[in-house]
């Protein structure tokens, strides 16, 4: 295989994945109580475009129900899915994931107390919910991260055991708050915690796509570094970055990535660490590829993810970060094994 | 050319309060081949990353071409430094290609493309290092041998006046061990490369080094050529080992054996 080969394969594989990704889109429009056909749903939405707005049943199932809801899949899919790929690089380590390194316990804490403390002021055009969010999710971050650095390393067993602490204990923290307040809000903030894209509008969506395209974008800046800062800390340093400075501004970005994405639809685990697997194996571990393909398996996965949520159970929704789980769990597992024994 | 490209003075440093290095001094002129040998915990390592300003230095300073290392950005000392670490396991499948891409990070700015130069500088130092044949394949699926090259190549790719390596040839079988140390030979005596190479083989560093540095609990002990350095009077007080110090019939250069009989080097 020479060199062209290799990048055209990269190119040939990305396309594959666009193009998957938009019959998964029209097909799923189209699944759940009322079933439509490829040519319904496109139907729907080339006529919403054209203006033509008839208010049918049709094109409110589509465009005001089932769209926004495939939107916020792609957006927090491809969100958490490039801040695992930039955790595993930073910790050269391929088992970080935003929810296994307390990222998204700290980030669903930060947003329950914008809830109860009742914050609602928006600060430099984030919501209170978004803003306590990051707080959260970057402090639980630089926790874990300077809790189980030796050396200026971060051993797999440290971070995996230092994640589940902190993770633990946020969770702990949360819960205990929750149970304070009325069953109404108990129920209500519980649900959302359990991580859904139930019920949600277009205006998530909006207030989401700042954030991902943003922290995408800046991950995308910065594959080069993490390319190098995949090879470990010293030799990172002996090729001239800048390690303090990739540290804050990489564990920022996956921060943003993954609190906005806990922000809007609560806590859903495992994606940040199945997807950049999955996408290592395609494409490899050359981060000018492996971004945008994470951002497209990201959005792929949840995309099926919450079809099987919102079909599951006859009548009911399943929260989607169950279904995420019944096949990360066991998948982190076995890399887990793996891991053990090839050490 | 004549002033020293590598110097320390006095430095001090080590890790949480345990003092490692106690007051050392070196200098490397452009073009020497150094060796660092000394036992276990005697700083060698310690030393390396002092060099490269990874250790937070407690005293004393270290300076590359006149400028004290603190005065470099990372990017500038990268291009002029290059350092080849102990091996470890590689976490992550990158080709070999591409991680001897990666020696060209330092040259690039953000959003250049590497161009034309870049390729033919990590061309030549595959072809140097003899892993062009090897370029596609992962490197998690080389043996030590094949990662120590390419290591090497990377560090090659960042086109530094200085290589400091560190145990370059521990977990390599003797065939490589000889590989390695031949090509540090060329890329000294070709490409006026200077080099500084810790190494745990005394006989080794006696072969291929032109001067040797003998560290002991922090400083240099003892430093000349192969033949001042390695005396079995320097190797039993630092070693605390009895030795028979001979001439390698082939080269000349001292060569180690071990003394188990004892009493003759009395004779000597």
């Amino acid at each position: 295989m020479n060199m062209p080969l290799c990048r055209t394969r990269a190119w040939a594989l990305l396309i594959i994945l666009t193009v998957v990704l938009l019959i998964s889109m029209v097909i799923s429009a189209g699944i759940g109580s009322a079933h439509l056909s490829p040519s319904d749903v496109l139907q729907a939405v080339w006529d919403r475009l054209r203006g033509i707005s008839d208010h049918g049943m049709m094109q409110v199932i589509v465009w005001d129900v089932r769209l926004p809801r495939i939107a916020l899949a792609l957006l927090v899919g491809g969100s958490l899915a490039v801040a695992g790929v930039v955790m595993q690089s930073l910790f050269h380590n391929p088992m970080a994931d935003p929810y296994i390194v307390g990222v998204s316990s700290g980030a669903g804490f930060g947003a329950v107390l914008a809830v109860i403390l009742g914050l609602q002021n928006a600060f430099l055009g984030m919501n209170a919910r978004a803003l306590t969010a990051f707080v959260g999710g970057v402090i639980a971050i630089f926790a874990v991260y300077l809790l189980s650095r030796r050396r200026g390393r971060v051993p797999v067993t440290a971070l995996l055991l230092t994640g589940i602490a902190v993770g633990s204990l946020l969770q702990a923290i949360t819960a205990f708050l929750i149970m304070q307040r009325s069953n109404g809000v108990f129920r209500e903030v519980m649900l959302w915690l359990m991580g859904s894209l139930a019920n949600r509008d277009w205006s998530a969506v909006a207030a989401l796509a700042p954030y991902a395209i943003l922290g995408v974008a800046v991950a995308g800046i910065w594959a080069r570094d993490l390319n190098v800062l995949a090879l470990g800390d010293d030799t990172a340093h002996h090729l001239g970055i800048n390690l303090e400075r990739a540290r804050f501004v990489l564990l920022v970005i996956a921060s943003l990535l993954a609190a906005a994405a806990v922000a809007v639809c609560g806590i859903i685990a495992f994606v940040g660490l199945i997807v950049p697997h999955l996408m290592r194996l395609l494409v490899g571990p050359n981060h000018r590829v492996l971004l945008p393909a994470s951002v497209l398996g990201g959005g792929l996965l949840l995309l099926w993810s919450d079809v099987l949520a919102r079909t599951l159970l006859p009548g009911g929704e399943v929260p989607i970060s169950i279904v995420t789980s019944v096949v990360g769990a066991p998948f982190f597992l076995y890399l887990l094994h793996q891991r053990i024994h090839r050490a | 050319m004549n002033a020293p490209i590598l110097e320390a003075e006095e430095i001090r440093g080590g890790y949480d309060g345990h003092e490692v290095l106690r007051g050392l001094s070196l200098q490397l002129k452009h073009g020497d081949f150094v060796g660092i040998v000394g036992p276990n915990g005697s700083g060698k390592s310690t030393l390396i990353k002092a060099l490269t300003g990874l250790l937070l230095l407690q005293g004393g300073e270290v300076r590359l071409g006149g400028r004290p290392l603190r005065a470099y950005a990372p990017r500038d000392l990268a291009r002029v430094l290059a350092v080849v670490p102990q091996m470890i396991a590689p976490s992550f499948a990158f080709t070999v290609r591409e991680v001897v891409e990666m020696g060209r990070y330092p040259h690039l700015a953000r959003f250049a493309a590497p161009g034309g130069d870049d390729h033919r500088v990590v061309e030549e130092a595959m072809a140097l290092t003899d892993v062009t044949h090897l370029q596609h394949r992962p490197v998690d699926q080389l043996s030590g041998g094949e990662l120590q090259r390419v290591t090497i190549a990377r560090a090659l790719a960042q086109q530094p006046q200085v290589m400091l390596l560190d145990e370059p040839t521990a977990h390599l079988d003797l065939g490589h061990q000889m590989q390695v140390l031949q090509l540090l030979e060329r890329l000294n005596r070709e490409q006026s490369l200077t080099v500084l190479c810790i190494s745990h083989d005394l006989n080794l560093a006696a072969e291929y080094c032109h001067r040797l540095l003998l560290m002991s609990v922090g400083r240099i002990y003892a430093e000349g050529s192969p033949t001042e350095v390695l005396t079995v009077e320097h190797l039993r007080a630092v070693y605390g080992a009895l030795v028979h110090v001979e001439a390698n019939p082939y080269s000349g250069q001292p060569m180690v054996l071990l003394n188990r009989v004892g009493g003759e080097e009395e004779a000597e």
